[in-house]
Formats: structure tokens, C-alpha cells, sequence
């Protein structure tokens, strides 16, 4: 979500109006430092547990964050530091999950990019894969039901969950719903090692909308400004009425499936075809070239929000951590039905 | 060799299975080419071309894909990346697979890898025990091995059983237990295993939570208290004959699980001694667990939810007190 200044009711088509691609840039760019950040801490052994970035996936996932606005609901997923950030989350909410702080949104129970805050309608990620987007549908559907319209509800997938059941389960559901979902697949070739031809055997996953007599919106991931036009577009249909929307992207991760790995399968090919090409680099370019910016900016903002990480890191690491004899070890919200096993 | 880790146990009995037994073949998510998350099939794919393979993201087929091919005379091992996603394929694992046998007279010799159990870091959704609730569905058999030894021998077992076998090997084993080679032979499936001997308490447990029980043995050696261990090795069946039989010789039974308390395995256990050997029992029989909340992320919180040789120390002074 952004302020209204810059908020994507552009009438002018995108490239020719500076202000979203900028703010989306910017989001980027954080997203990219900040994943940065995370994978030094991972390697100076400060993170417990895995480490996942979205490096190469920040366009389509900047893309989303500046399309929708505070009152519409967010899933992200694992690659969405820069949706997140852009969506509203801070930077030290993102740093206190990492690192367990009893102060985060989490509060040290859950971890890494298993985070979010219901109430704001920014949905905290289960593991398992697909189990999100009915949720999505779920507020949709509450939504409709106590008289709200005008929102949408943006759930993230990668193309390994589109074989999930869930997936099949939650597309029809909204569908048969009419809800205002718009279910977007970065396609980034490989689910964990898992190339594409051992995962789906369609030419093209967007084929897959018209199965559920949805639409869809096939766009090239790595490209900022066809992230912005194609998923503007789609939540604008969406929130129009028009059903729920599919939008694919083609992309590639540019980082192991976690830190842990070092995605030694990604064939050559295809880090040397345009889907290799890193999206923060050709964003850069594309701005310079348009003259939305100068590298003098671009500096300046990679700067600040280096050292807005750095503080956040320093903050957080002098924040409490969970204390497992104040830590309430009940999972019900109905205290008088929690049993005590001690 | 000179050392085999539990996690390299687990892939040379799936490399033993697929060498002597062509109905043998391995499928999950990443276990091709890749070697699986966790490489417990690292290299297979290349030993034995075209029966290892890389399945998609979909649990509910993979396990359904399993009972079609065991209905044709198949063996397939079905890896999980994690026991936490199992849920996903729950549906055909405890109703089709385990109830095809009992309405058909067609066994369904599948096995279930689940690699389970909590590590540092891991939270909610990487961590889970599920043995309990696999073991609540009659037609599964379900095995937790604690040692390197029976990864190796209780996988090979696994998959020679007629019967769907869930295999709960522990994460937190993979790499740091180590023997010095695999065993030729080894207790049959059903038999628990006494891994240490005593006179005055009985803990009975099994997989990651036998190790912590026998460091809290070792503390509590220095106080002079001889806690004899049982490792159930399986949780289905369970060698009640072994357990009330050591209870007999100590009067005293803890039990211990790394599962949520409600139910489960350690209720099972005491449930069976409580009614088959009351009168061996010289104090009530305790249990620990996991706490009744998920599992947490924070190594803090993740210590403190789940036994450790610390607590199960503290239980055992408690109840030798009674
Ligand atoms: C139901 C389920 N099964 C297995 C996993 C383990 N897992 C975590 S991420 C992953 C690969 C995901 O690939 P994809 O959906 O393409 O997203 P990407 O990581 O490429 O962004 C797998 C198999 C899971 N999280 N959930």
C-alpha cells in the first residue's frame, strides 16, 4: 500500500508517470538490502533455522505491495519481502521474526517469513503450500457478507503449489464465489530442485485460468514496469467485479531455495536467457534511461535504507527474547478451557 | 566406512531395498537428481535409473500413486519432505491405505517416510510428531527407530512388510548419530529394546527422546539411581511384554514422548501397564511431553516445550521420591 500521492489510480499509462515505478523501485530495493542482511546474519550464524529471499522476484512482488491499498487483504509468501514492505510492514517487523525478538508481530512463536498481522489483513503464511488462498477467500467472503466492497484479496504462489490441491480447491471456490482474488504464480522455474517439466506438463500455467473460468495474466517477471501495468490490471479488474484474476510470471530465482542451498541445478541456459536477468539491475536501468531518477538518488536511497536495516538489526538484537517461564503455554483463546499437563 | 551417520543408514537401506528388489522404486518431492531435501537419497536416482523420482508438490497423489502401484505388486517408498506435510496426503494414507488390506484381502505394502521431530529453529509447520496420530488408525504400522543401527535394519523391515508402514525417522538424528557400521542383524519389528539397565526406575520412550533419556540416566547415575531405559523402537505394535516385564523389575514407569500430551503414545503405555500391571506399580506411573501449544521457533521456547534430559531428570527424582 502507498500513500495517495503515488497510489496506482494513474491515468497515465505506467512509464509515462514516474511516481509508482519509483515507489515500487524503492520497495525493491529495500526488499534486495534487507534479504541481503538476512542472508549475512544466516551466515554469521545469528538466524536460527532458514533463511529465504526473493532476490530476482522483487519486481513482480514490488509490483503487487503498490497495486493494492491498506484495506485489501495480502498473503504473501516466501519470496515477498518486497509485496510485504510495500503492503506496510516494517522493517524491523521483518527483522524481529528473523530473529525471534518476544517484542515482533510473532513474538519468537513462529519464525522468518512465517509472519503477518490478521487483523490488518496481511495474512501470516503456514508452511504448508496453497493452504493460504482459501484463506484469502475466507476474508473475501466475510467481507461481502457484512456489506464491504471494493476490496481484493492478493494471494502469492509459487508454480511448484499450483500442484497442491489446494490450489485446485481455492481457484474453484473463488470462482464458483465470484470473490475478488487474484491468485499470483511467480513461475521461477524450479520449486526447490524441482524443474518445471517434472511439475506441470501445460505449455503455459496461465492456460490453467480458463479451466476455472477465470482470467488470466501472463507477465514477464523481471520486468518492473510490466509487473506494475499486468497486476494493476488485474486487481483492477478484480475489484471491478470481474472474478478472480490469474496472473503468471515468468521469472527466475536468483538464490538457492533457502541459504542452505546453493541451487546448484539451475541450468546455465536459463541463467544466461533474459530470465536470468536480475530485475533490480533492469529497473535501474529503465528508471535512468526514462529519467525518472539519477544514480546520485539511487545511492542516496540505498544508503538510508542500509542504514534503516542497520539499526533495525541493532534495535532488535537488544530487544527481550521469549522467556519460556513468562511465556503463556496455552494455544486456546478460551482460557478456561486450556488444561494444565504440567 | 568408517563412521555411518542414521541419515546415511536410511539411504543405503533404500539403496539395499532397490538393489534386491526391483518392485522397489522411491518417489517424493526433490529426491531425484537433487537427493532429497535432506539427501537421504542422495545418488539414487543415478544408481538405479527411472526408480527414483521427483514428484510434484502433491502429497494427496503421491501417497495415492503409492496404493495403486502396491496394488500391482509394487513396494514404493513415498518420501515426505517433511512429517508436517503428510497432513496433505492424510486422507489416502489413513483411508485408503490403510483399509484396503481389511476390505479387500489386497495387502498395501507401502512405506511412508516422515522425516519428523523438532530442531532448533524450525517452528510450527517443520517440526511436528504425527506417530500418535498414525498410530490411532488401525492398518498402519508405525516405527520411530533411535539408532543408527535401526534406521538402517527397521527401513529394510519397513519395506518388506505387507502393510503400510509410516517411518518416523527424527531430523535432529540425521547427522550427529553415528555408528560404526550397520548391523546384520536385528531385533524383528514389534520388539522394543532395553538401552539401559536398572533397578529402580523404568522410562520407556523411543526415537530422538531415547538419547535425552539416557543423559538424564547418566546424571542421575551420580546420584546413585539406576533408571533402566526402554526404546519402543515401534509404536505400532507396542511390545507391551517388554515394557510391563522391565516395570516388573522396577515398580517405578515414566514415560516419555516428544508429542503433544493429549493422548498419544505415552498414554498408550501407561494405559497398558496401569491395567495389565498394576500391581508391579510402586508409585503412580507419570508421563512427559511436548506442551499443549504448537511448537515454537525461539531456541528458547523450543527448549523449554519439549522434554529434555533436564526435565525428564527432574520426573524421574520426582516419582523416585514417591
Ligand atoms: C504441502 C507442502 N509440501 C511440501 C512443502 C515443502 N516445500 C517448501 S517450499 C517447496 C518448493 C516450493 O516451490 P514453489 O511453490 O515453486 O515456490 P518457490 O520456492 O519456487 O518460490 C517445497 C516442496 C511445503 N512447504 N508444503
Amino acid at each position: 500500500m502507498l500513500q495517495s500521492a503515488t497510489h496506482p489510480h494513474a491515468k497515465s499509462p505506467i512509464g509515462a508517470a514516474p511516481d509508482l515505478p519509483l515507489a515500487a523501485y524503492r520497495f525493491m530495493l529495500r526488499a534486495r538490502l534487507l534479504d541481503d542482511k538476512f542472508a549475512a546474519l544466516y551466515r554469521a550464524g545469528k538466524i536460527h533455522g532458514g533463511v529465504f529471499l526473493g532476490r530476482g522476484q522483487e519486481a513482480l512482488s514490488a509490483a503487487i505491495g503498490v497495486s493494492i491499498q491498506e484495506t485489501d487483504v495480502f498473503a504473501p509468501l516466501i519470496r515477498d519481502a518486497a509485496g510485504r514492505l510495500a503492503f506496510g510492514e516494517t522493517i524491523v517487523d521483518a527483522v524481529r521474526t528473523y530473529l525471534g525478538s518476544a517484542l515482533g508481530p510473532m513474538r519468537g512463536r513462529d519464525g522468518n517469513v512465517h509472519r503477518g498481522r490478521p487483523q490488518a489483513g496481511y495474512l501470516p503464511m503456514i508452511s504448508h503450500l496453497g493452504a493460504m488462498v482459501s484463506v484469502v477467500n475466507g476474508v473475501l467472503f466475510a467481507r461481502r457478507m457484512k456489506g464491504s466492497s471494493g476490496m481484493v484479496g492478493v494471494a502469492c504462489l509459487g508454480e511448484g503449489a499450483t500442484s497442491t490441491g489446494s490450489f485446485h480447491e481455492a481457484l474453484n471456490q473463488a470462482a464458483v464465489e465470484k470473490l475478488p482474488l487474484v491468485l499470483v504464480v511467480a513461475n521461477n522455474q524450479y520449486a526447490y530442485s524441482t524443474p518445471n517439466d517434472r511439475q506441470f506438463a501445460c505449455a503455459d500455467l496461465s492456460a490453467k485460468a480458463a479451466g476455472y473460468g477465470i482470467e488470466a495474466h501472463p507477465v514477464v517477471g523481471n520486468d518492473l514496469s510490466a509487473c506494475l501495468e499486468v497486476v494493476g490490471r488485474a486487481v483492477g479488474r478484480a475489484r471491478a467485479g470481474h472474478g478472480p484474476q490469474l496472473i503468471v510470471a515468468s521469472l527466475l530465482r536468483l538464490c538457492g531455495h533457502g541459504e542452505h542451498d546453493d541451487a546448484g541445478y539451475i541450468v546455465p541456459e536459463l541463467k544466461n536467457s533474459p530470465l536470468g536477468r536480475d530485475c533490480l539491475k533492469l529497473a535501474e536501468k529503465f528508471l535512468l534511461a526514462k529519467h525518472f531518477t539519477n544514480t546520485a538518488q539511487i545511492a542516496a536511497w540505498r544508503g538510508e535504507a542500509i542504514r534503516e536495516i542497520e539499526d533495525a538489526v541493532a534495535q532488535v538484537q537488544r530487544e527481550p527474547t521469549p522467556d519460556p517461564f513468562t511465556e503463556d503455554w496455552s494455544a486456546l483463546a478460551t482460557e478456561h478451557l486450556v488444561e494444565g499437563y504440567e | 566406512m568408517s563412521s555411518i551417520t542414521y541419515l546415511e543408514a536410511i539411504r543405503e537401506a533404500q539403496a539395499h531395498a532397490l538393489r534386491d528388489d526391483p518392485r522397489v522404486f522411491i518417489y517424493g518431492q526433490d529426491v531425484g537428481a537433487f537427493g532429497g531435501a535432506f539427501k537421504a537419497t542422495k545418488n539414487l536416482a543415478k544408481e538405479f535409473p527411472g526408480r527414483v523420482l521427483d514428484s510434484p508438490i502433491s502429497e494427496d497423489a503421491m501417497v495415492g500413486l503409492a496404493v495403486g502401484a502396491a496394488i500391482e505388486g509394487m513396494r514404493p517408498i513415498i518420501e515426505m519432505q517433511f512429517a508436517d506435510f503428510s497432513t496433505v496426503g492424510f486422507n489416502q494414507i489413513v483411508n485408503q491405505a490403510s483399509t484396503l488390506f481389511w476390505r479387500t484381502k489386497v495387502s498395501c505394502p507401502i512405506t511412508v517416510r516422515l522425516p519428523f521431530g523438532g530442531t532448533s529453529g524450525s517452528g510450527p509447520f517443520h517440526s511436528q510428531c504425527l506417530e500418535a496420530i498414525y498410530a490411532h488408525y488401525p492398518g498402519l504400522v508405525v516405527l520411530t527407530p533411535a539408532t543408527v543401527e535401526d534406521a538402517y535394519s527397521m527401513l529394510l523391515s519397513a519395506v518388506a512388510i505387507n502393510d503400510p508402514v509410516i517411518f518416523c525417522e527424527h531430523k535432529l538424528l540425521y547427522y550427529h548419530l553415528k555408528a560404526e557400521k550397520l548391523p546384520s542383524e536385528a531385533l524383528p519389528i514389534g520388539k522394543a529394546r532395553i538401552a539401559r539397565e536398572g533397578r529402580d526406575l523404568t522410562v520407556v520412550t523411543y526415537s530422538a527422546m531415547v538419547h535425552e533419556a539416557l543423559v538424564a540416566a547418566t546424571e542421575l547415575a551420580t546420584e546413585g539411581w539406576e533408571i533402566e531405559i526402554v526404546d519402543l523402537r515401534s509404536v505400532k505394535p507396542l511390545d507391551t511384554d517388554t515394557i510391563v516385564a522391565s516395570v516388573a523389575r522396577t515398580g517405578r514407569l515414566l514415560c516419555v514422548g516428544e508429542a503433544w500430551p493429549w493422548g498419544g503414545v505415552t498414554a498408550e503405555v501407561i494405559a497398558r501397564v496401569t491395567s495389565e500391571g498394576y500391581g508391579l506399580l510402586d508409585a503412580p506411573p507419570q508421563r512427559l511431553n511436548a506442551k499443549d501449544t504448537p511448537v515454537p521457533y525461539h531456541p528458547n521456547l523450543w527448549a523449554a516445550h519439549r522434554p529434555t534430559a533436564h526435565s525428564i531428570a527432574a520426573a524421574a527424582r520426582n516419582l523416585l521420591r514417591q
